[in-house]
């Protein structure tokens, strides 16, 4: 059974439903990621959860229990804010012992429960040092130790890493992921940062405009975004309306093989395609590419180079990714062919202006 | 959610309550008695009065005495705003704490000062014959010297918070200095420039005890006017119309003042101002640096000296023969003087434990947003300000005569009196602070298992105790000065400090002069060091915009 169920849960400010008939489960012991960009409601979704904002319509259950009426405090879960909020009067073990406090632990037991924490978020004997004296790495170490204390039924995390830099950022998203497992929590979490939630989650839980578009582990996700707002928010910018049919797509850039690929009911018609940039192959112009091209920008990744190609007959501009050493120069001419095995169909609604709602 | 509002609701009770029955229905019950007579509104006595070329003398110099004040303050005291906020210099923070004292000093304790500086038998009276008390700079000055630091505060307060980076960024686009204070700062504190001038141009409006005791029959402010034709004439319709007439017009100055501060807030990025003050540089800085230490001790450091000159200065030379005498019951008092001291504590004490507790929940009510009902709840909270004192004084007399308000012949009546003006400076004081306390802290503690009022014990009180004395010490300090209200309700054998004084002025003979001096010295000390605690207290984010 499901520890944490959310069944068609609206939650509005005002006129606007922030959060719309949001239906999620969390399994024990399980890491799920909500991935969204701003303002997509998954801060909304935990304040929800936690009783600090009300619900308009629906239910949350934990184990089976409707906390409709329970106040957040009564709730027993943790949760780990955006910024912390670590209260600024009190010192590190005070801000730690804080939810024990409450529940009238005893205070040997508290300061015994303190260390072993701080031993676990990796700042042994910290208990003293006043919070404005920490680093934000060790900010968001003490939040989670305060967040663990009681040992909450489930740990919920709200863009838990996004004030670090991104260096910090990496490390700790693997050591949290390897301290939830040792502990066997059980953990919500937000991000607007895909590589957190792909690193972190079990599961992830893609959200736009209050309503949840995309469920599924992180491969699944990666490999199959559910529409183009998703491949979109991914960063995917090879995303156009095809027309499917007799294992052909008819895109701008000209006609493509394409599997109909495990979901079999890909039927034929109006679809959104997504060609990955690693499936857009560049080759000198002459050797006869059924597209040509210019190449109009080239940014620098690392450990491969993103090339901007406008096609010559027009239609939008195709992203490739070439190794460093292949990357022809801003404004050569290229040819152009697409990988079919890059080429996904997506389900749902065509294209249509999703880009405007992304940024809304 | 219902709970929530409920309790928000609780809290706007308390303080709706408190002024409802000791401000607004004393003062409705007075002007109601001017104005009614056998139970029909008599308004036609409000042109009749309005219309009376005494009425209008009595505005017009009302106005212009208030607005030649302000513009006097601002003169004297901005320049004061700049080096209190810009300047590094030793004992810079014991200045600033000291220019704060005459504002907090009761107003007899002003006059009583500007008469012994300026006034017949003044010091400059002495020495070179000169007197200012029968022009209007006597009036003007001692205005100036108490609003001295409402500029200081509330100017420099921002001036101290602007991030000096904005003025560079200007310099490096090209402007001169000049231009780049013209252009840069100087809209910037505009809006705070403006407030600060309302607040002054309020309270000079509002004069009474300077003016009773500075001002002669020419000279007189709606309030004092208030007084005489309440007190002296016992002509209540023409005080009814005049108290309508002063409550509309704070009313505006009110309404113009929240316009003015509510329009830029949230707008300018604030720095720590720990970090802005430099040491003075160039010809300049130091000009301005000098003129403001000489501006303190003529204009501030001066008159409270000779105060206690003069409360020192016995026919024989110094001494404390004047001390001495206030410890014995003669003809002007049923008792000795000194009591005063007592009643004085006594009296602000219980002051200020209600202002907090009225002031404490209007600010918990008003920084929890609890909806349209708080918008102008501030607004209204500030209203006793700027209302004349007298009346409401009055009014409590008339109003609260009867059970199940028959207070008349409590002691309580007059620490009521006095929460009434406590009260706007603990709200001013909390707001800010309790508004700056994210919410989310609150939100915090909820998840971690604190109910609501253990969440406002773990995680409001620590961060805002010391503001919280800070009020209480402005409202101690503000009661203990009120003397508009207490002169009508203290009873003459429980006189307040500034009742004796003002008592003791009122009499003729040098014996009897110098004893309000003394009298008026051990005010000033009480409030002085009450004030120099509090600064010490003070967390140098939050000082209070007075």
């Amino acid at each position: 059974m499901s520890l944490l169920e959310l069944d068609g849960v609206s939650v509005r400010y005002g006129d606007r439903r922030a959060l719309d008939g949001v239906r999620l489960a969390v399994a024990e012991r399980e890491i799920v990621c909500v991935l969204g960009p701003s303002g997509s409601g998954k801060s909304t979704l935990l304040r929800a959860v936690a009783g600090l904002t009300p619900v308009a319509g629906g239910a949350v259950r934990l184990a089976g229990r409707d906390l409709r009426g329970v106040p957040a405090h009564r709730r027993g879960l943790g949760l780990m804010f955006q910024d912390h909020q670590l209260f600024p009067q009190r010192d590190v073990a005070g801000n730690i012992a804080f939810g024990l406090r409450m529940r009238r632990e005893p205070g040997e037991r508290v300061a015994g429960r303190v260390a072993e924490l701080l031993e676990l978020v990796g700042l042994p004997g910290a208990e003293r040092r006043a919070v404005a004296t920490l680093s934000g790495g060790e900010r968001q170490r003490v939040a989670l130790a305060r967040a663990l204390a009681p040992d909450p039924r489930l740990l919920m995390l709200d863009e838990p890493l996004g004030q670090l830099d991104r260096d910090l950022r990496e490390r700790l998203v693997v050591e949290l992921r390897q301290l939830f497992g040792r502990l066997g929590s059980t953990v919500l979490a937000v991000t607007h940062d895909q590589g957190e939630a792909f690193a972190l989650a079990d599961r992830v839980v893609v959200m736009r405009a209050g309503r949840v578009v995309q469920v599924g582990t992180p491969v699944e996700v990666w490999q199959r975004p559910a529409n183009a707002f998703v491949a979109r928010f991914l960063g995917f910018r090879n995303v156009v309306t095809a027309t499917v049919g007799g294992g052909e797509a008819r895109t701008p850039w000209g006609a493509v093989r394409v599997s109909t690929g495990p979901t079999a009911d890909v039927g034929p018609g109006e679809r959104t395609l997504l060609v990955r940039p690693s499936g857009v192959r560049l080759s000198p112009a002459d050797e006869g590419a059924p597209l040509t091209g210019t190449v109009a920008a080239r940014t620098f990744r690392g450990d491969h180079v993103l090339v901007l190609v406008q096609p010559a007959g027009g239609g939008p501009e195709l992203e490739a990714s070439c190794a460093l050493r292949e990357a022809p120069g801003v404004g050569a001419t290229v040819g152009v062919s697409l990988d079919p095995g890059e080429v996904v169909v997506l389900d749902g609604e065509p294209t249509g202006d999703q880009h405007r709602d992304q940024l809304s | 959610m219902t709970r929530r509002a409920l309790a928000g609701g609780a809290l706007l009770a308390v303080p709706l309550l408190f002024f409802a029955v000791f401000f607004g229905y004393p003062v409705a019950a007075i002007v109601g008695r001017g104005l009614r007579a056998d139970g029909v509104w008599q308004l036609g006595r409000l042109p009749e009065v309005l219309g009376d070329p005494g009425t209008l003398r009595v505005l017009w110099f009302t106005c212009w005495q208030a607005a030649a004040s302000t513009a006097l303050t601002l003169a004297l005291a901005l320049p004061g705003a700049y080096v209190f906020a810009r300047l590094r210099f030793p004992g810079r923070r014991v200045l600033h704490a000291a220019v704060t004292v005459p504002f907090v000093l009761p107003t007899v304790v002003t006059g009583a000062a500007f008469l012994a500086l300026v006034g017949r038998g003044g010091v400059l009276d002495d020495a070179f014959g000169l007197r200012l008390d029968d022009g209007v700079w006597a009036i003007l000055l001692a205005h100036a010297f108490f609003n001295y630091a409402v500029v200081v505060r509330t100017v420099g307060g921002l001036w101290a918070q602007l991030d000096p980076r904005q003025e560079e960024a200007a310099r490096v686009l090209g402007a001169g200095r000049l231009a780049a204070f013209r252009r840069v700062t100087l809209p910037a504190l505009t809006p705070s420039v403006a407030a600060a001038a309302l607040m002054v141009f309020l309270f000079t409006f509002t004069s009474f005890g300077v003016i009773q005791i500075l001002g002669s029959p020419g000279r007189a402010t709606l309030e004092v006017e208030i007084y005489r034709q309440t007190a002296q004439l016992l002509d209540l319709p023409t005080a009814a119309v005049l108290t309508l007439l002063q409550l509309a017009a704070v009313v505006a100055l009110l309404a113009a003042h929240r316009l003015v501060t509510r329009r830029h807030v949230g707008a300018l990025p604030l720095v720590d101002p720990a970090g802005t003050a430099h040491r003075p540089r160039g010809w300049a800085q130091w000009t301005a640096l000098g003129g403001v230490l000489a501006t303190v001790a003529l204009l501030l450091a001066l008159p409270l000296g000779v105060l206690v000159e003069r409360s020192l200065a016995g026919p024989d030379g110094y001494g404390l023969e004047h001390y001495r005498a206030l410890a014995h019951a003669d003809g002007t008092f049923l008792v000795a003087p000194a009591e005063a001291i007592g009643n004085s504590l006594r009296f602000a004490a219980a002051a200020t434990l209600i202002a907090l507790v009225v002031g404490g929940c209007a600010a918990v009510a008003l920084t929890r947003r609890a909806g349209r009902l708080t918008r102008g709840f501030d607004a209204l909270l500030m209203l006793p300000l700027g209302t004349s004192a007298v009346t409401v004084g009055f009014g409590f007399l008339i109003a609260l005569d009867e059970p199940p308000l028959d207070l008349r012949s409590s002691w309580v009546l007059v620490p009521l009196a006095q929460a009434l003006v406590g009260v706007p400076f603990v709200v001013r004081v909390l707001v800010p602070v309790l508004g700056a306390v994210d919410d989310r802290l609150r939100q915090a503690a909820a998840v971690l298992g604190a109910s609501p009022w253990r969440a406002w014990r773990e995680v409001d009180l620590p961060l805002v105790w010391r503001s919280l004395l800070v009020a209480a010490g402005f409202a101690f300090a503000v009661s203990l000065g009120e003397f508009g209200a207490t002169v009508f309700i203290a009873r003459p054998d429980e006189p307040t400090l500034p009742v004796a004084v003002a008592r003791l002025l009122g009499r003729a003979g040098a014996l009897n002069y110098g004893q309000a001096m003394a009298l008026s010295v051990i005010l000033m000390l009480v409030c002085a060091v009450t004030l120099l605690l509090l600064e010490r207290l003070t967390p140098s984010r939050s000082a209070g915009t007075f």
